[in-house]
């Protein structure tokens, strides 16, 4: 069962070749078994699961059931569910139980979908590796030496080790591509404000944005059909229709023009992962698709531009852990400087505190101009390039990482090793546009990432478009061993 | 650029996050290395250019005035880690 796709069992679930019971129990399973070599999920919901499994069922013995009904999921440990656990991989949440749930969750669970568990990050969303979590780090199902990518990194590997079907996730300068990448799925960052951030634990407020996980387009498809919604209790939602994103996944792309930035095929690019991204193209082109050269001169800047606004906001956002509300408060405070001075020393992580730390210089008096402003003017150059880009294209590809997965501890000393592997990444979140990750190739025996980044709200194409590529080819059917 | 032992000091306390004596160098070393990647910045000419606030130019929006929010005290302060008489409770504040 764990082998079928969401759409697969979705209709094996309203035609009863088995019940969601089962389906449930068999996925609990799989995660009590296999998740020790993984670490992808940190807190398993197995009583509530059941509940709702049985609850699922009789929703479908009814013949009343709503699209997702059944369908075991993950969320990722940055939303909030009610009475449950939600650490943001950080120390300082380890106890924090949120008395709500995020509108994604929300979305789901009228959705009827059934939620096995949380799955493990890198702390408070900062990090490409998963090492920066407080629960240790994820090992990627393809190689157990080797990251998953960050900060999705748990999501991306119980879907790639087949611990769920699908998983939701966050991405801020990456975080979604890029762990689908090195672990061979599929995941699609939505445009900024297509999904609600309600209850989604803040990293940076005008980057971050919630998505989905799975094997194929088609799934991540019917996942956003549920996620993305208009929510008065996000400001920076857009009141926009959501479109059935199913709908127009078998539409010829015949005729498409697809920008190749020569930016993304530069210095840095890894040759074989070069060879595996061009090899798609030309599936692209064989499919009647068109590839057009295409220039974004600022892609170099958008790096140093979002190191200096993803600090600043989250060195606002994370203001709120205090020890004074809810989560981490460390012993015996000898004043209130004391508790709110210690708290924070002792609840996060050294990389959570150097962005911290960096992002309070970047927004100090003296500093703000030259650093936050200036860095909000080049993200506006940034957004030029993908405009004027879009006038002549229709969507723009190329590798969604430098490389493929690399080892444990390979990039630890040095911040910003680790922070050019989001090289092809950032440039969207700050532009505010949707990009998507989908597996074409194997280097090393490690999966290789194409990403596909669309205009505005386009997300119904892009799915389209990577859903064509997948009718054409395998690689997102291939299995980690041991897995299967 | 480098950054100097007295302004992460500065940082520490603006931020309110205790930094050990043991680790100050470390953390000058990283800090002194992002700092030195977003300097890049410092080199673009962006005369006359428009400081980006949201993607697609969005505005706050108003609605009415009126409560939206439930009551939630009891939930809340039921994850607090300290509270007394439905009050969060700190050290003592003033003498």
């Amino acid at each position: 069962m764990h082998n079928l796709t969401i759409a697969e069992l979705v209709t094996g679930l309203q035609s009863k070749e088995f019940s969601s019971v089962e389906l449930t129990q068999h996925f609990l399973a799989r995660i009590a078994r296999l998740d020790a070599n993984y670490n992808a999920v940190i807190t398993v919901t197995a009583d509530q699961a059941l509940k709702a499994a049985a609850a699922a069922d009789k929703r479908l013995a009814a013949g009343n059931a709503p699209a997702l009904c059944g369908v075991p999921i993950l969320h990722k440990d940055i939303f909030c569910t009610n009475g449950v656990r939600t650490s943001c991989g950080s120390k300082m949440l380890d106890n924090f139980i949120p008395p709500y749930n995020a509108t994604v969750v929300e979305n789901f669970e009228k959705a009827g979908a059934v939620v096995l568990g949380k799955t493990n990050m890198d702390e408070f969303a900062m990090g490409s590796s998963n090492e920066t979590s407080f629960y240790g780090p994820v090992k990627n199902p393809w190689a157990s030496d080797s990251v998953p990518g960050g900060s999705s990194g748990g999501s991306a590997a119980a879907v790639a080790a087949r611990l769920a079907p699908g998983a939701t996730a966050t991405d801020t300068g990456g975080s979604i591509r890029q762990p689908a990448a090195l672990c061979g799925i599929t995941g699609l960052k939505p445009t900024y404000g297509r999904v609600s951030r309600w209850g989604m634990i803040a990293f940076a407020s005008s980057l971050d944005q919630g998505g989905p996980m799975a094997r194929t387009a088609e799934d991540c498809a019917i996942l956003l059909n549920c996620m993305a919604s208009y929510d008065d209790k996000d400001s920076t939602c857009i009141d926009r229709e959501v479109p059935d994103y199913s709908a127009t996944l078998g539409d010829s792309i015949k005729g498409l023009k697809i920008g190749v930035p020569k930016e993304y095929f530069s210095e840095g690019l890894d040759a074989d992962t070069e060879k595996a991204v061009r090899v798609a193209l030309a599936e692209y082109e064989a499919q009647g698709a068109e590839l057009i050269e295409i220039s974004l001169p600022n892609t170099g800047l958008s790096v140093p531009a979002y190191y200096v606004i993803a600090p600043a906001e989250a060195s606002t956002n994370l203001t709120r852990f205090d020890g004074v509300r809810y989560g981490y408060r460390c012993e015996d405070p000898k004043d209130l400087n004391d508790l709110y001075t210690r708290t924070r020393a002792e609840g996060f992580g050294d990389e959570v505190k150097h962005r911290i730390l960096i992002g309070t210089y970047c927004l100090s008096a003296g500093y703000y101009d030259a650093y936050y402003g200036k860095a909000q003017q080049v993200r506006q150059l940034i957004q030029q390039d993908f405009e004027k880009a879009f006038e002549q294209v229709d969507v723009i590809m190329g590798p969604t990482t430098p490389s493929p997965a690399f080892k444990f501890g390979s990039k630890g000393d040095d911040p910003v090793a680790m922070y050019l592997e989001d090289i092809y990444t950032v440039a969207t979140n700050l532009a505010g546009l949707p990009g998507m990750s989908v597996p074409c190739g194997m280097v090393e025996e490690k999966p290789v990432g194409l990403q596909i980044i669309g205009n505005y709200f386009d997300e119904a194409r892009m799915l389209n478009i990577a859903h064509q590529y997948q009718q054409a080819t395998q690689w997102h059917s291939l299995t980690p061993e041991g897995v299967a | 650029m480098s950054i100097e032992r007295q302004e992460i000091e500065k940082l520490a306390t603006l931020s309110r996050i205790a930094i050990s004596e043991d680790t100050i160098t470390e953390v000058s070393q990283r800090l002194s290395s992002v700092l030195e990647l977003v300097d890049q910045l410092q080199a673009v000419n962006t005369d006359g250019v428009e400081a980006m606030s949201h993607p697609m130019k969005a505005t706050q929006r108003l609605r009415e005035d009126e409560v939206s929010e439930i009551n939630q005290r009891d939930a809340f302060l039921a994850i607090a880690p300290d509270t007394e008489e439905g009050l969060f409770l700190v050290p003592k504040v003033i003498e």
